[in-house]
Parts: C-alpha cells; sequence; structure tokens
C-alpha cells in the first residue's frame, strides 16, 4: 500500500489510490452510476442502497468510458472480419483472370499474360514442412521441458529455462540465416547418406543436388519453434501440485511414474496449447523458409532433393516482381493460409476450453 | 488427485534376502555406454558406412537398448522404463542444446565482424557489390519508427479492450471477443502484411498519393500493430484478473465511480504486468520480416518519415543482404542480425526483469 495522504474525511481505509488525485472526494458518490457489488457481476440497476443514491446519468463519464471500451473490443472482431473482406476483395479478380483451376495447377505464373497458377503444390509443402518440423520438435522440446522442471538441479533449470525464454524470443530470420550458412552443409552431407544407404524409399530417393530441401526447411523450423513449445511446456509441468507428485511418489512410483501419472495428465491441456502454437508459428513461417527451401512448384514427398515451397515462402519470394494479377494471386494464397491457420487455432481454442473446465487454471 | 499407481504383481516366491531391491552397479551405466560406443564403431567403420557422428548416434541407441535389457534383468521392469526414460530425456536435452548453442555462437562471432562505428552511422545508399563499407543505420531508425507506432496505436486500444473483457464484457459477445483475442494469437504474420497490403497500400493510400499505391513505414506499423494487439490484450487480461478484488471493492465502497476506480486503482496496481506484457509485444514486433517486406518495401536510403516513401527494417535488412549476391553482404546480415537480436533481447530481459519484481507475481 505505502503512504496514504489523508485529503478527506471518509477515506481512511481504502487504498492509496483511491484518494490520490481526488478533487472532489464528499460529492463522489454523485457521480455513482452503478452500484457494482463485485467487479464480476457488477449489479445492473441504479438504486442500490434505499433509492437514496443518485440515478444513472445518460451521458456521464461512466458511459462514455464503457462504451470506448466496448468499441476498443469490438474492433478486434472488425479487424478479423475486415482480413477476410479485404483479402477477398482483392483475390476475387486475380481468380477470376486465372485459366488454370487453382487448387490443383502446379505452378505459379501470375504474372502472364495468360495468368497461370494453383495453391495445391504450396499449400502441401506448408502442411509438409510444419507436420515433420512438430514431429522433431514435439518429442525433444517435451523431453526438455521435462529436464528442465524435473531432473536438472532448481539452479540449473532456471538459468537454461531463462536462456531457452530467450531463444524464444529469437526473431525467425535470424534461424534462417544461420539455416542457410551453417546448418545447410551438415543437412547436405546427412542427404547424401541418406540417399545412399536409403534411396529405396521414396522419402529419401532422388538424384540430386541435395541440401536446400524439406527436410533443411522443417530442421530449421524445427529448431525454430522448439524453444517456444519448450517454454510454454516447462511452465505447465512446473505448476504440477507438488501433493500430486509426493502422493505418487510415496506410493513407490518411480520418477518416469511419477511423471507419467501426475505431471503429464496435469499438464495436458498446456502441452496442446503449446503445442497448437507452435503448428501456428510453423504453418505461417516466412521468412526462414523463404531463406531454406529451394523453390520448386510440385507435389513430391522426397525430402533431400532440392525443392519445396510454401504458401508464406512463396509469398515473400515472388511479391517484388508481381504485377497487379500477381498480387492478387499472392493475396488468394495468403486467404487460403489464413483458412488454413484459422482452423488449426479455432480447434486448438475449442479443446483447450473445453479441457479448461476439467483442469482448471492449466493452460 | 488424479494419481493412480497400477497394483504389481507380488513379488515371486523367493524372498529377497535384503529389504533394498536389487540395484545396478553404479560404473554400469558409464561401462554400457562405453561398450555401445565401441560396437558403434566396429559396426560402422567396419561395414564403412559413416563417420564418427555416426558412431555417436548409433551408440547413444544402443546404450539405450543395453541400459534397458541390463537394468531389465537386474532391477525389474519398472526401474528399466524409468532409466530408459531418464536417458531419453537426457538426450533430447543434449539434442537441442547442439543446435540453439551453434545458432548463439555463429550469431555471436559472425556478428561481430562488422560491428563497427560505420554500421551504425551509415546506410545502404550509394553502396555498390564492390563496396566493403555500408551500415544498418537507415534499418534501425526503420524498426524504431515503425515498431514505436505500431505500439502507439495497439497499447491503448489493447488496455481498453482487455479492460473491456475483465471489467464490464458479459454474455456471449465478451466471449466472442475473448475468443477471437485468442485466434488472431495465431494469425501469421505474413497474413497481416498482405492484410495492410490489400487494405491500406493498395485500397486507402492512393486517395493521399495521386491515385498510386504508396508503401511506407506507417502501413508496417499497421500490420505490425495487428499482430501486437493479441499479446497486449492478453497480458493485460490476465494482469487485471490478478487485481484483488478488495482493492476495488475498497474504492466502490468510498463512492468512486466504476470507470475512476479502473483507471486509479485497478490500472496501476496491475502497471508493472501490463508494462511486461508490451515490451514482449515490441520485442517480437520488432524480429518480423515479412510484412515490412510487404508493405514498407525496403530501401538503401534513410528515411526518417514513417508515412512517406519506402523504409527498412533491421530484419528485413537480414534478409536482404543475406539474399545479396556481393561477397560483403553476409558479414553485414550477420552484424544486423546481432545488432537486432541484441534489441529484442534487452527488451525480453528488461520485460522478465520487470515481471519478477511485479508485486502481483503469479
Amino acid at each position: 500500500m505505502g503512504e496514504t495522504p489523508h485529503r478527506s474525511a471518509d477515506a481512511g481505509t481504502g487504498g492509496t489510490r483511491v484518494t490520490e488525485g481526488h478533487e472532489r472526494p464528499t460529492g463522489a458518490s454523485a457521480r455513482v452510476a452503478e452500484a457494482p457489488v463485485s467487479t464480476r457481476t457488477p449489479g445492473g440497476t441504479g438504486l442500490g442502497g434505499g433509492g437514496a443514491l443518485p440515478r444513472a446519468r445518460a451521458f456521464g463519464a461512466e458511459r462514455a468510458f464503457r462504451g470506448l471500451t466496448l468499441a476498443a473490443g469490438t474492433v478486434v472482431l472488425v479487424i478479423i472480419a475486415a482480413i477476410a473482406v479485404f483479402l477477398v476483395a482483392k483475390a476475387v479478380p486475380a481468380l477470376r483472370a486465372d485459366t488454370e483451376n487453382f487448387w490443383t495447377f502446379e505452378g505459379w505464373f501470375p504474372n502472364d499474360a495468360e495468368p497461370k497458377f494453383g495453391i495445391g503444390a504450396l499449400a502441401f509443402g506448408t502442411v509438409l514442412t510444419a507436420a515433420l518440423a512438430l514431429l522433431v520438435a514435439v518429442p525433444v522440446a517435451l523431453g526438455i521441458a521435462l529436464y528442465l522442471s524435473h531432473y536438472a538441479p532448481r539452479r540449473v533449470g532456471t538459468t537454461l529455462g531463462f536462456l531457452i525464454d530467450l531463444l524464444a524470443a529469437v526473431p525467425s530470420v535470424v534461424f534462417g540465416l544461420w539455416g542457410r550458412e551453417i546448418f545447410l552443409r551438415p543437412v547436405h552431407d546427412f542427404s547424401i547418406w541418406l540417399n545412399k544407404y536409403f534411396s529405396w524409399i521414396p522419402l529419401f530417393g532422388g538424384e540430386g543436388p541435395f541440401g536446400k530441401s524439406i527436410l533443411l526447411g522443417s530442421l530449421v523450423l524445427a529448431i525454430m519453434v522448439l524453444p517456444i513449445i519448450t517454454s510454454l511446456s516447462r511452465e505447465v509441468f512446473l505448476q504440477t501440485p507438488t501433493a500430486n507428485e509426493e502422493a505418487a511418489l510415496a506410493l513407490g512410483a518411480t520418477r518416469w511414474e511419477m511423471l507419467r501419472t501426475a505431471v503429464l495428465p496435469y499438464g495436458r491441456p498446456g502441452i496442446i496449447a503449446a503445442v497448437m502454437l507452435g503448428l501456428g508459428r510453423a504453418l505461417g513461417e516466412t521468412i526462414a523458409l523463404a531463406m531454406t527451401l529451394g523453390i520448386t512448384f510440385n507435389i513430391s514427398f522426397n525430402l533431400i532433393e532440392n525443392g519445396g515451397n510454401s504458401i508464406a515462402a512463396n509469398i515473400a519470394n515472388t511479391f517484388g516482381e508481381a504485377n497487379e494479377t500477381g498480387r492478387g494471386a499472392l493475396i488468394a494464397s495468403g486467404l487460403v493460409l489464413f483458412a488454413i491457420t484459422l482452423i488449426v487455432n479455432i480447434t486448438a481454442r475449442v479443446i483447450i476450453y473445453r479441457r479448461r473446465e476439467f483442469t482448471e487454471s492449466a493452460a | 488427485m488424479t494419481t493412480t499407481v497400477t497394483s504389481h504383481r507380488p513379488r515371486p516366491a523367493a524372498q529377497p534376502d535384503t529389504l533394498r531391491a536389487k540395484r545396478l552397479p553404479r560404473y554400469a551405466a558409464p561401462a554400457i555406454a562405453l561398450a555401445a560406443l565401441l560396437v558403434a564403431a566396429v559396426v560402422v567403420y567396419g561395414a564403412g558406412i559413416g563417420g564418427p557422428v555416426l558412431v555417436v548416434v548409433l551408440g547413444a541407441l544402443l546404450y539405450l537398448v543395453g541400459l534397458f535389457v541390463a537394468a531389465n534383468a537386474v532391477e525389474g521392469r519398472r526401474a528399466a522404463r524409468n532409466r530408459t526414460w531418464s536417458a531419453l530425456i537426457h538426450s533430447a536435452f543434449v539434442l537441442a542444446v547442439l543446435p540453439l548453442a551453434s545458432v548463439a555462437w555463429t550469431l555471436i562471432s559472425k556478428g561481430v565482424e562488422r560491428l563497427d562505428g560505420d554500421f551504425f552511422l551509415t546506410s545502404m545508399n550509394n553502396i555498390g557489390a564492390r563496396d566493403p563499407n555500408g551500415g544498418a543505420y537507415h534499418a534501425i531508425i526503420g524498426t524504431l519508427e515503425q515498431v514505436g507506432v505500431a505500439a502507439l496505436i495497439s497499447v491503448p486500444l489493447g488496455i481498453l479492450c482487455a479492460i473491456y473483457i475483465v471489467e464490464y464484457g458479459r454474455g456471449k459477445f465478451a466471449f466472442a471477443i475473448r475468443f477471437f483475442v485468442d485466434v488472431m494469437t495465431g494469425i501469421p504474420s505474413i497474413v497481416s502484411g498482405l492484410f495492410v497490403l490489400a487494405f491500406w497500400v493498395l485500397i486507402v493510400s492512393p486517395w493521399f498519393n495521386d491515385g498510386r499505391p504508396s508503401f511506407s513505414g506507417f502501413a508496417a506499423a499497421l500490420a505490425l500493430s495487428v499482430l501486437m494487439l493479441p499479446t497486449v490484450v492478453r497480458s493485460t487480461e490476465e494482469m487485471l484478473r490478478l487485481v484483488p478484488a478488495p482493492l476495488r471493492e475498497g474504492a466502490y465502497a468510498l463512492g468512486v465511480p466504476k470507470w475512476k476506480t479502473i483507471l486509479r486503482v485497478v490500472l496501476p496496481t496491475a502497471l508493472p504486468g501490463i508494462v511486461t506484457g508490451v515490451m514482449l509485444a515490441v520485442a517480437r514486433a520488432a524480429g518480423e520480416t515479412a510484412p515490412v517486406l510487404l508493405v514498407a518495401g525496403g530501401g538503401a536510403a534513410i528515411n526518417f518519415n514513417p508515412f512517406e516513401n519506402n523504409q527498412s527494417s533491421l530484419a528485413l535488412f537480414v534478409y536482404q543482404q543475406a539474399g545479396d549476391a556481393s561477397r560483403y553482404a553476409p558479414a553485414r546480415a550477420w552484424a544486423a542480425a546481432l545488432t537486432l537480436v541484441a534489441l529484442v533481447l534487452i527488451l525480453t530481459i528488461a520485460a522478465k526483469l520487470l515481471a519478477r519484481r511485479n508485486r502481483l507475481g503469479r
């Protein structure tokens, strides 16, 4: 609380901030617009204490402020709607001009006299890279989170956790630069090795050249989302009630059994939220992929040959030389990306909101 | 309590002679590791299928299997599982630290190469492919201005929105706003860039610019504020909910109107937390490349005016230099990346320190 400036007789028990700057303390009650009982369920009617209180004014500061906040809240809905509306408005003319099927054509030539472009290969690349990245990142991230929260000495855990939090804030362009300049070499060697011994698996087939491939893109993506998933799930694991953990240990559970029976079930909604957030980041990632994928426009499951593309990377790469139709085409592809991420996000939120009923406070 | 430990089979008839279960000796784990590495080395070099990296990977796998088998034989299945999972968790940690450490190391070692006064005081104007100098002054100006304007837009809006959700909102409408703020967190940065491109650059800005679309730093700021808004709302909302109810009730009891209670009691109490959230949002926005690329256009010259003409930003500078054919470009890219990371990390660390001093805490 701190100091209490007694500037009015009836302010003895209130918080300091209440009395601070009250110009007319005695007249303050004259401006009560509502008589809220508690914060969560404010009373609706103006008459609280026996009708002696003044009535709500039609144009008081209270109404104005409430209207202001309501407007700010509405802006969020307006923005979401506006994103959809404006993207559609700019995408439709380009889609009309498209002389090929937008969903199935593999290629991107919207700047030609006869615009030809299709989203199929791009959407495929987006989903494939994001899925691969999560496949790699999630188990490792959960492992690190468990290590930091339950295996490492407390000091080490806190310090490393802080460092991981910092890494989560590193911009994606830095990971892209690193992937392109440093990580390309080991991945290239690894790809050649895979191709030499496992070329009978279609994923690792091909004649080369190798390197700037889906594998590189998704590994960079995985390294990028790793700190995000780790720092969120670590926080969730740390929130497990100690009583649950100790009860499991007291019943003779080994440490892994304790983690499996007490920590993981408790943290499940949080883990789902973290993974979905990572998926959202991976799907929408632009620059890291634009810098590491070798741009092609075909649907192929080959992971190690130069190639691969994603919606966002394509926008960043081809925006510079796009004309009117080209921009429209890119906006149309952005609309598809928006729809994909919207579906993923809404699904995630529905899962979390439903789970929240069972495990309050986690997530 | 969700904890349930399944009952286990009673021990076999032969009673152990001590109360303590048998355990693997201390030297077992290193011994198994050594043996696994040896076997892996023999297999890999014998068959000629790879180098030292493969030896380590194969050795690690053999170690996991060997550990499980040995522990299973001596200590029983449960302890064996425990050991294996523990080893897996530790190796996940090692696996992840390697690339992350490499990122940090490369960033610093390559970044300091060009990090001189020249880098901070010159732009890329008139710098050709053969010129080793040139700097990021214009990009730093761009980043600061764009992020500043974005904060000016999104912070008041976000705080008011959070106040509505926590203090006034009721029923379906408030729930819808909360839900869509959550959804908005997941909007990809490139989509927000495209939105501002379609809305501001292509439709609104021609009105001010003789019918031609104009790229500007302000457009980038708009796109960044779309990205910052949900972060600001969520962190403010969380902080407002942490403000103790008695503080509010005390104010109400004194006859202070609700709006004044919010502005004078609730907000000041939650302020440190809100500032933390805002700083984290700013840090994230400063690192975004895609929206700036789409709507600010980039540029080599210094441009102080965010409302007219192209502007660059640090992240965009890194991207452009990385794609540049000049042999001096990579050094500039790394130096700019280091500057950007330093800026972002300073903000993040300051935010975390502030959060630690926050009285409301978690």
